[in-house]
């Protein structure tokens, strides 16, 4: 097998995968976290200008769930495909609360009834917390691994089974992070009373966030089998937890001190390293099965030819300056307090 | 069985429903490159405002395009598995070309089109609207080639057996360039054009009918009367060109297009008619020997029939595709009349004062988008019962696991949802429409003391 810096292909696009799900968690993270804060602004100008925050961003931030979703088919059809179609349900409410978000933004000022707007706001403000929570459920699912047997065919529940205790508790841990990441995204972005309020709630928000966290953690190390082996195993990998929760205890400091851009930074660093401490734990399994280990996916039985990983990874090699000369110039643009104009939302 | 039609219907359902969208945005952008370029190079201030309101339109469609088409790319994967895995190999590459090439310079670039007008100059603004408007082309071409392979694969070998089958790339650009790659791409690309360069010329004629707007609409018409008339004319090109490379690649799909059953024997083109499956007799008006004509120029010809296919490798439903073709043809030919008279008229002087022109350029908005979808429909049922032709079958290509029951209500979801979004589109389309360009009571031509 071709291997680049001793890493072979499937290893390579598992980084690359992983870097883009990175991506996706900490931009939209903020965007959909603004979103779930949405109904605890009261007047209809500070919900304009939360919106408005996001507003010349989010279209481009989701591209990173855009090319995030073909990178897995790309490099992973098995996976996709088994994932995709294991959890269903999940996975269809989720894509229709994001058409839903979507028309939320583009139409809810579009109009100066009261009930328009209000019915928009509550559309908006409920399809951020439920994909918030759904993107944390699917994890959930993931690292507890599905009924798959052979062929890779699922034999779990159809309808609710997704909906388990630790599925329900990791949710709630995402929610409370991408609402963390949110607010002190709209603490860089908003001036005056809309300001005061947001340091009061991204306190809420951390609490919030601490506390499942912990939580999690806890469920985690005591009921899911085998998640300190690999460590015991590669001690020095034991940086990334540390460094994840170095992160976490950053983020109150920071936020004390009012250094509201290092702590968005902080945030970020926490969604990639606890995505790190997942994606290191399952390596080189991507999706286990619970009937039995040699039925789990894996990045070597799901991976695309040598022959097309090398080509995908010329393509990205090609085109992720590309993209990054594109994101900073549209957040060069875009950098500073929301001001509304005549081609605001 | 009831799976696998579900599946089907959810599918069609929502492909056809995200397919009037970013044809949209592909027109509309062109246009847009020929409004702001003139404003640029004229200075003249009509164009910007010309820019500026096709802009609105362009954001609420490009809105919709990309909401439902993130749910195209995840269907795949949730209810047609086999296929995905089948195909994974070879999607890939051009998916991930995509995503960094087209989807990265189209979002970015659409945030500072949309509210970059005071944050950057005039000539960065200008090159977003390129960039979007490139972006959305280049995102045509790889969905386009992805499902050309599934017409006419090429590059690849096939792996394994059973559900464990999959085709890997053995020759990147020969996946790319399949044989039918080139001539749908272009096709498709005209068809969007055509779609966006109609609602213009349907806007501005209706703005002309009431006598709103008239001089900045009569530039605006120009503008998009001079694109539709090009590309009416080309479609009819390079739709031949698609038909020719049908007739050698796909011959089954050409003979159910025109009703064509005898195993070897000269082939009608039809005009119109009505396809009977059990007698095989198609009832219509025809040109005898038309279709041998078309494709070896000759009327004697003989032309492969569907009776030369096993039964279980010709479409079903040949009176469907035989329809759907006929529709789409029908149409190109009555835009490039439409269009052509349109132009002489304007090169006589005298477009605008024909009334009962302007009414039908006002309805006729709706014809690109049929033809549009009514060529993808006889594309893909043509293909059918293949889902990768010669390959794998549509019958064997959906989500084993997925329950009848899931797909029910993930399909009136869509259902709702959809139903909702269209007539959100319908609304705030009229509305802008209704409201104009720029507001005639408050600002009388006021941008007219900058020209």
């Amino acid at each position: 097998m071709e291997t680049i810096l001793g890493l072979d292909y499937p290893t390579l696009w598992y980084l690359v995968v992983g870097l883009l799900f990175s991506g996706y968690a900490i931009l939209e993270g903020f965007d959909y976290g603004a979103g779930a804060w949405h109904l605890f602004f009261k007047k209809d100008l500070s919900r304009r200008i939360a919106i408005n925050a996001i507003g010349p961003l989010w279209d481009a931030n989701q591209v990173w769930l855009i090319i995030g979703g073909g990178a897995l088919f790309a490099g992973f059809p098995v996976m996709y495909a088994t994932l995709l179609s294991s959890m269903y349900i999940p996975f269809m409410l989720f894509l229709m609360l994001l058409v839903l978000r979507s028309s939320a933004i583009k139409f809810r000022s579009a109009e100066e009834m009261i009930w328009w707007r209000k019915t928009w706001d509550i559309i908006y403000f409920v399809s951020n917390t439920l994909i918030s929570f759904l993107l944390g459920v699917v994890l959930a699912n993931v690292l507890q691994g599905l009924e798959i047997g052979e062929n890779y065919s699922y034999k779990g529940g159809m309808f609710f089974s997704f909906l388990n205790p630790y599925a329900i508790m990791v949710g709630l841990t995402s929610l409370s992070l991408f609402m963390t990441q949110g607010a002190i995204f709209l603490l860089l972005k908003t001036e005056g009373r809309l300001y005061v309020r947001l340091t009061f709630l991204l306190k809420k928000g951390m609490i919030f966030f601490l506390v499942s966290f912990a939580a999690t953690s806890l469920y985690t190390l005591v009921f899911l089998p085998g998640v300190t082996d690999k460590f015991r195993e590669f001690p020095v990998f034991f940086v990334i937890p540390v460094l994840a929760f170095l992160a976490v205890a950053n983020i109150p400091r920071l936020v004390s001190k009012k250094q509201y851009a290092y702590a968005l930074i902080f945030s970020s660093l926490t969604m990639a390293f606890l995505l790190m401490l997942v994606a290191f734990q399952l390596y080189p399994v991507l999706l286990p099965s619970k009937i039995s280990p040699e039925y789990s996916v894996t990045i070597y039985n799901a991976a695309s030819s040598q022959k097309s990983l090398g080509i995908m990874l010329t393509i990205v090699a090609i085109g992720s300056p590309l993209l990054a000369g594109y994101f900073l110039f549209l957040y060069k643009t875009f950098h500073g307090k929301v001001k509304l104009d005549d081609t605001s939302y | 069985m009831e799976t696998e039609i579900l599946a089907r219907i959810q599918f069609a359902f929502t492909i056809a429903f995200h397919y009037i969208y970013p044809p949209l945005s592909i027109g509309l952008g062109l246009t847009m490159v020929f409004m702001e370029g003139m404003y640029l190079k004229t200075g003249n201030k009509q164009y910007e405002v010309l820019t500026r309101f096709w802009l609105k339109i362009f954001a609420i469609t490009f809105g919709i395009g990309v909401a439902t088409g993130i749910i195209m790319e995840f269907e795949f994967g949730t209810n047609w598995a086999v296929y995905s895995k089948y195909v994974g190999d070879i999607f890939g590459s051009a998916l991930a070309a995509e995503g960094l090439f087209a989807f990265g310079l189209e979002s970015a670039f659409l945030g500072i089109l949309l509210f970059g007008w005071n944050r950057v100059s005039p000539k960065v603004h200008f090159i977003s609207t390129i960039g979007v408007f490139l972006g959305s082309m280049f995102s045509a071409v790889w969905i386009v080639v992805a499902n050309s392979w599934q017409q006419t694969p090429a590059g690849y070998h096939i792996v394994g057996e059973g559900f464990n089958a999959r085709a890997e790339v053995t020759d990147f650009w020969a996946m790319v360039f399949n044989p039918s790659s080139v001539d749908r791409i272009i096709h498709v690309w005209q068809g969007a054009f055509l779609a966006g360069a109609f609602l213009v010329l349907s806007v501005h004629a209706y703005y002309l009918l009431n006598g709103r707007y008239v001089e900045i609409s009569k530039k605006a018409f120009k503008i998009a009367l001079g694109i539709a008339t090009i590309f009416s004319l080309t479609q009819l090109l390079s739709g031949h060109s698609s038909a020719d490379g049908v007739a050698v690649n796909q011959p089954a799909k050409l003979a159910a297009m025109e009703g064509h059953y005898e195993v070897s024997a000269p082939a009608d083109l039809y005009l119109f008619g009505w396809v009977n499956n059990q007698t095989q007799e198609v009832t219509g008006l025809k040109l005898p020997g038309g279709l041998s004509f078309l494709v070896h120029q000759d009327f004697e010809e003989p032309i492969t029939g569907l009776n030369a296919f096993p039964n279980d490798e010709i479409p079903g439903q040949v009176n469907a595709v035989f329809q759907f073709y006929h529709i789409m043809i029908s149409i190109g030919m009555f835009l490039i009349a439409l269009t052509l008279y349109a132009s002489f008229l304007w090169w006589r002087g005298n477009l605008f004062e024909q009334k009962w022109l302007l009414k039908i350029f006002a309805f006729s908005v709706l014809l690109p988008q049929i033809a549009n979808q009514a060529g993808w429909f006889a594309a893909e049922m043509g293909r059918q019962p293949w889902i990768v032709y010669g390959h794998l079958r549509t019958s064997e290509g959906f989500s084993q696991e997925v329950s009848s029951n899931q797909i029910l209500f993930s399909l009136i979801m869509f259902f709702i949802v959809y139903t909702l979004l269209f007539l959100l589109f319908l609304y705030s389309v009229n509305k802008k429409i209704k409201h104009g360009p720029y507001d005639e009571t408050k600002t009388p031509n006021e941008f007219l003391k900058f020209v």
